[in-house]
């Protein structure tokens, strides 16, 4: 993605893995950006989540039953 | 390398070819100490220089991570200004971690007994700069003579009018997770030796919910010494990118086993030289058991530092050597210490808690089993789903260790694939294996 000065801030999707259960609501909401692994837990693909699937990852968010899972100012190089 | 005589010594920078850290194999009092680095400048002019002295050194954590000390201690600082509220100045807390809970590793242990105001001026020193109402000095398992030499060496800068700041010293629970940061400040906060999801991060909230400065003891023993004698002389040893001094564990293949100070970007191959390093080496185990496997003879010209060894694929870590004899399977002390690890997680997040026992038991099958190929793969794409997915960094350490045993030892692994374990991995065990305890998960 270009990045625009005027856009609004990036964000990304972080999962907190003390808090979540694997129930799996996130990926049936946002396949695009999450899938499971064996054990059936999110795997977050990497990067700044695209505008156009914003409304969505706000909506996997909300959905989260043990608010695992947040959006958060996206931090390119941050470990 | 040379212990410096006592004698001549006054309080002057040590030469470039000298030690700083660790100047004898007899711990120094206080009044040796005194004579051989001079008092410490404490003052209220030095602690406002101190953070720019830091910063300027480019001194780096010497705990693991490699962090810039400049940036945690600045970053202490202003989470503290921003919690000052109408009534008053906010609080922070400092905490020297000497947990040293890698099981290879001794230069903590060793830098506490033989240098222990070193570190306790490192502490008096950023607890003055940060404005920290108390410290803590967290050690692991000393002998019980160290540790009665470090409560006493507390006492007695306290009777003699240097406990600017209340130092409580904390024995550590065992257990390969309690050092880690924020483990160590759940521990301080009396919950488990469990780490915890970042943000908040320690030095915004840590102990008491106020800021909270950690520190290797290492890390602030350099400390002591760039407040004395300056960033320029801190930045004569070393490299450009890593400058400074740092104590290495030096173990396993070699005729004298120790914690050496060296001037970081030595040559691999002249430490280990040092060391007595055996004829026939098969690889190296650098930084620890989050670390990487180095081949030998052909890592020897590898600078030790941090940017070098990075740029080698591997890392310096909490500076274990680890060599390992030409008659001992790098399978299966790599298959050990991932057994190690996988009783070690904390049990809270799913990825670690699944992948980490399968890992072991991959890893354990390629070194004792009868694998086929299929299971090299399964344990590396274990490596891939289990790494950066914790709240901590075992699974990416121990996801690390076993990348590199598989790439490293690939002619062992297809020796064990053709023709099951060699019989070297019968023999006995290199790399040192704490004692079993029950999992923090149980």
């Amino acid at each position: 993605m270009t990045s625009q000065p005027d856009s609004p801030r990036e964000v990304e999707l972080r999962v907190n893995p003390i808090a979540c259960e694997a129930h799996g609501l996130c990926l049936e909401l946002l396949p695009e950006l999450i899938t499971a692994d064996p054990w059936g837990y999110p795997i977050i693909r990497p990067g700044p989540v695209p505008v156009r699937l914003l409304a969505l990852a706000r909506r996997a968010v909300a959905a989260c039953p043990t608010l695992a899972l947040m959006l958060a100012e996206h931090q390119p190089s941050q470990g | 390398m040379t212990t410096c005589s006592m004698a001549s010594d006054r309080a002057r920078p040590p030469a470039p070819d000298e030690l700083r850290l660790i100047v004898r194999d007899e711990p120094l009092n206080f009044a040796e100490h005194v004579r051989r680095y001079g008092p410490l400048p404490l003052g209220p002019r030095s602690a406002g220089t101190l953070l720019t002295e830091i910063e300027r050194s480019g001194l780096t954590g010497r705990g693991g991570a490699a962090f810039p000390t400049g940036r945690k201690l600045r970053a202490v600082i202003d989470a503290t200004r921003r919690a000052a509220t109408a009534r008053g100045p906010a609080d922070c807390v400092v905490v020297a971690n000497g947990s040293e809970s890698e099981p290879a590793s001794r230069k903590d242990a060793v830098l506490l007994s033989r240098a222990p105001h070193l570190v306790l001026d490192g502490i008096a020193l950023v607890a003055a700069a940060t404005r920290a109402s108390r410290a803590y000095l967290c050690v692991g398992s000393l002998l019980p003579e160290d540790e009665r030499a470090l409560h006493s060496a507390v006492l007695d800068r306290q009777r003699s009018g240097l406990g600017h700041v209340p130092v409580e010293v904390v024995t550590h629970p065992d257990g390969y997770l309690a050092g880690q940061e924020t483990a160590l400040i759940s521990t301080l906060n009396g919950g488990p030796p469990r780490p915890s999801f970042v943000p908040p991060r320690p030095t915004d909230k840590g102990v008491r919910r106020r800021p909270t400065l950690v520190l290797n003891v290492e890390t602030l023993g350099h400390i002591a010494l760039i407040a004395r004698f300056g960033a320029a002389w801190f930045r004569s040893a070393g490299t450009q990118a890593a400058p400074g001094t740092a104590l290495i564990t030096v173990t396993g293949a070699v005729s004298r086993a120790a914690v050496r100070e060296i001037p970081l970007g030595t040559p691999l191959g002249q430490v280990l030289e040092r060391s007595g390093l055996r004829p026939a080496a098969q690889a190296v185990l650098t930084g620890g058991y989050f670390g990487t496997w180095l081949p030998l003879p052909g890592a020897l010209a590898v600078p030790v530092s941090e940017p070098d060894l990075r740029a080698a694929g591997a890392a310096l870590g909490a500076g274990v050597l680890a060599v390992l004899p030409e008659d001992a399977c790098g399978l299966a002390e790599t298959a050990r210490v991932t057994g190690y690890l996988a009783t070690q997680i904390a049990g809270q997040c799913g990825p670690c808690s699944n992948g980490m026992p399968a890992l072991a038991e991959a890893m354990n099958w390629i070194a004792f089993g009868h694998p086929s190929a299929d299971v090299a793969g399964w344990a590396r794409q274990i490596t891939t789903l289990i790494a950066g997915r914790g709240a901590c960094h075992l699974p990416n350490g121990a996801a690390t260790l076993a990348r590199s045993a598989l790439t490293v030892f690939a002619a062992d692994l297809h020796a064990h694939v053709r023709a099951g374990p060699c019989h070297r991995a019968a023999g006995s065990a290199v790399l040192p294996i704490p004692r079993l305890r029950p999992g923090l998960a149980r």
